[in-house]
């Protein structure tokens, strides 16, 4: 049942997933983001990362989605016309992404791990949001402070950015 | 049964599709959107792990999963400043492709 279950959600993620970079339309490629993403939520969920899984929908498919979309609009993104295709520059591109591919398969597959299922959980029921609850505001309290300083500074940057006289 | 190796296999396909999307694409957008796709691969990694490696009380270990928070948090950050920049680009240049914009070529 899990199997069946992971490879559905893997593929829609993949498929997905190659989709955004296949689209000439932005507006496509946006919307085939999203369904990935909620592909690699279920992912999550399958693996009992239960808060991981919704907090992956809520930013991604909540913010960062409705972000790309704006700024797309903003810009009235038409779809792009064909472009002359440096021939050279695109096998260079696709061979190079295959031979990392290749690289990486080879280390999976030399993973002793990896042959391994994953262990049962102590109890079916685990409160997962309380247990991350805890380890983020006992073990990691101070990088929580400073990635709520980070944010901050990350909104007045976008403000000045944005000023219509930038100098 | 679902090994890790498979969830490990899946990661790296789709941390593939975001470096292809990365070198291929001129749309500068649309290689962000594959930054994106290639910070989440990592996640899936992590969150793999989280699982894998179980702590003695039976519960996956939340380090990784904590990481993971982080990764998300300032990739949002990261998505909202670069598209920040993107626009003003745009004001400037009045382009996204990035084969019109050379000032920085040697």
């Amino acid at each position: 049942m899990s199997l069946v279950l992971f490879w559905c959600f893997a593929l829609l993620m993949l498929v997905f997933g190659a989709a955004v970079i296949v689209n000439r339309n932005p507006v496509a490629s946006a919307l085939s983001l999203v369904v990935s993403f909620f592909g690699l939520a279920c992912l999550f969920i399958l693996l009992d990362a239960y808060f991981i899984g919704i907090i992956q929908v809520l930013v991604y498919a909540g913010a960062v989605m409705v972000l790309f979309l704006f700024i797309i609009m903003l810009l009235d993104l038409r779809t792009e016309a064909r472009r002359k295709i440096n021939l050279i520059a695109f096998a260079g591109g696709v061979s190079v992404a295959l031979a990392f591919f290749a690289q990486l398969y080879l280390v999976i597959g030399h993973l002793g791990d990896a042959r391994k299922s994953f262990p049962p959980l102590g109890s079916p029921h685990s409160d997962d949001v309380r247990n991350v609850g805890l380890t983020l505001f006992g073990n990691y309290n101070l990088p929580f402070q400073i990635i709520g300083v980070l944010v901050l500074v990350a909104t007045i940057g976008i403000i000045v950015l944005s000023k219509r006289d930038l100098r | 049964m679902v090994t890790l190796g498979d969830y490990l296999f899946v990661s790296g396909a789709l941390f593939t599709i975001g470096f292809a999307g990365v070198l291929l694409r001129r749309n500068i957008i649309i290689i962000f959107m594959s930054l994106e796709l290639m910070l989440n691969a990592a996640n899936l990694s992590l969150v793999a792990f989280s699982r894998f490696r179980i702590q003695p009380a039976g519960l996956p270990n939340y380090h990784a999963q904590v990481f993971v928070f982080f990764i998300i948090t300032v990739a949002a950050a990261e998505v909202a400043v670069g598209l920040a920049i993107i626009v003003a680009l745009f004001r400037a240049r009045r382009t996204i492709h990035v084969e019109d914009i050379t000032s920085l070529k040697f």
